[in-house]
């Protein structure tokens, strides 16, 4: 669905991505891991438009057709089924629940909106509960799953989903992902950047470790979980180790 | 002091505040999406009022012809200065689009002194426009009453279309995060354009009122009522779309109501006292009447 060849990014006058390529299947969760300023943020800006690259290629498969979304801008790109849930959830603080909902199916002219309106009104019943309120009076948690929605709003293909446990409770990190199975079971795609990498491993089926904006390693997420670098480097384990479950 | 004396005072106020308001709303818009203070946007008043003394005094053309087409001139104007001024150094720090506001005023004016003249024109509404409305004690023209009605039209469609259709939503989503609102499909720089449309259009019309009241054109006309205007914002709240008409008709009840109560010797102060006020506000509410704090936006 997604393919990344040896993208290389630049942010100002700094090389954020050097060499990227990456891969994500239709209805695959692929897990993108890293520390901080390892690029992950910078690849999903790249694959929504809001950073370009200065050499390589973003290529987008859907129904058959591929776009090169390197020379498309953002709502073209958004128009094609990619979705793209920040950092931070960004989501429109001084506005309604429900007007952020409606903001995420900005270009959507279908008649299917406001049955959706209530799908995620289902799917996260604390947004239903807060419809009328400011979105940002809600918790940091609520925020989190008012962002989610809002980007399934634009019924997405392609979902890029950047750190969605981030300070959160642990008790929210175990409902955000849950929500992401239930969204890749619903067939949409997910691109999942996390910090939290032992929770992203489980959930994803393959990952890639980014290491100062280059892909080091790659592969499928259990055996990964079990590589003594990653365990070390990103699950805080010891090597050898073959304590845990 | 007769009643009669301090409703006109008031009307006086009610007109001038409308025509503050008109101004004021545009600041605010485009302060809202892009963070620019524009000093550039009380020089399209004056644009607009030359286009109204174009189109009625050389060509004749009626008067709401005129209307229409300074709205559609005020639009255009503006969009074209955000196009050619403003869009390239939209990464830029805030002071650069700052600067290039007072670039841009400084260059309206000198081009209008040097195709048209620095020499005050008279500008003259049809007849009926001057005339009394009839109402006893008072003196209030034809004019003075279509400009509070005109204004209030528009400062209601102005509502409607920022809270109820599809492109003032995607301008308040970009107005409070650039990043999200292109994250959801937004084009920015035509949610953008569209605020700089709407506060040229305003700034345009309050031109042809404010030529109307005063009586006669030139150049710099546009420079006081759109640093009042701008005071009129930034006591409402700059950003805030009501603290806008809010800020535009307090500050005019407050002029008029300044220089009508205190001996005339005291009217030569009143932009002192207009700023004066500012000072008070600002000390008092630092983000204005209605304005949120800005660790409050996103």
């Amino acid at each position: 669905m997604l393919t990344l060849d040896a993208v290389e990014v630049w942010r100002g006058p700094s090389l954020v991505l050097s060499d990227v390529s990456l891969r994500v299947e239709a209805g695959e969760i692929v897990a993108l891991l890293g520390a901080n300023g390892a690029g992950k943020t910078s690849t999903l800006l790249t694959v929504s438009g809001h950073l370009r690259p200065r050499s390589g290629r973003i290529r987008l498969d859907i129904d058959g057709k591929a776009h090169d979304l390197a020379s498309l801008p953002p709502p073209e790109i958004v128009a094609l089924g990619v979705a793209h849930c920040p950092e931070g959830r960004q989501i429109f603080g001084g506005m309604t629940v429900l007007e952020n909902l409606r903001l995420g199916a900005y270009l959507r002219r279908d008649g299917a909106v406001r049955a959706d309106l209530d799908r995620m009104m289902s799917l996260f019943p604390v947004l239903a509960e807060r419809r009328g309120g400011l979105a940002g009076r809600l918790s940091g948690g609520e925020q989190m799953m008012l962002a989610i929605a809002r980007a399934l709003m634009s019924r997405p293909r392609l979902l890029l989903l950047d750190e969605p446990s981030l300070g959160l409770a642990p008790q929210l990190v175990e409902q955000i992902f849950d929500v992401i199975a239930e969204i890749r079971g619903a067939g949409t795609t997910v691109l999942l950047v996390e910090q939290n990498a032992a929770m992203a491993l489980d959930v994803a089926d393959r990952a890639y470790v980014l290491e100062t904006g280059e892909v080091q390693l790659s592969g499928d997420a259990h055996e990964l979980a079990g590589d003594p670098r990653v365990r070390e480097a990103y699950l805080g384990l010891a090597p050898e180790g073959t304590a845990g479950p | 002091m007769s009643d009669a004396y301090i409703l006109q005072q008031l009307i006086n106020g009610l007109v001038l505040g409308s025509l503050y308001a008109l101004i004021a709303v545009g600041f605010t818009m485009i302060y809202g999406i892009v963070r620019l203070i524009n000093f550039a946007h009380g020089d399209i008043l004056m644009v607009g009022a030359f286009s109204a003394f174009a189109i009625l005094s050389v060509f004749g053309f009626p008067l709401w012809s005129a209307i229409v087409a300074v709205l559609t001139l005020g639009a255009i104007l503006a969009m074209m200065i955000d196009l050619v001024a403003f869009r390239p150094q939209r990464a830029a720090p805030q002071v650069n689009g700052f600067i290039t506001s007072l670039g841009v005023s400084i260059l309206i004016q000198n081009l209008a002194i040097l195709l048209l003249s620095g020499q005050p024109r008279p500008f003259n509404l049809p007849g009926w426009m001057r005339g009394n409305v009839h109402v006893p004690g008072v003196r209030v023209t034809v004019l003075d009453v279509t400009i509070v009605l005109i204004t209030l039209a528009i400062l209601i469609a102005l509502m409607l279309f920022v809270q109820r259709t599809r492109l003032g939503a995607a301008m308040r989503a970009t107005a409070e995060n650039p990043l999200a609102a292109s994250l959801m499909g937004i084009r920015i720089n035509r949610a953008i354009a569209t605020a700089f449309g709407v506060g040229g259009a305003l700034a345009a019309v309050a031109g042809v009122f404010w030529a109307g009241r005063a009586g006669q054109i030139e150049p710099l006309m546009g420079f006081v009522p759109g640093l009042k205007a701008f005071v009129a914002a930034v006591i409402g709240g700059v950003g805030s779309l009501p603290g806008a008409v809010l800020g535009g008709f307090l500050l005019g009840f407050a002029e008029v109501l300044f220089v009508g109560l205190l001996p005339p010797a005291y009217g030569a102060y009143r932009d002192a006292f207009v700023f004066g006020l500012l000072i008070l506000v600002l000390l008092v509410l630092p983000n204005g009447l209605l304005g949120r704090p800005a660790e409050e936006r996103a």
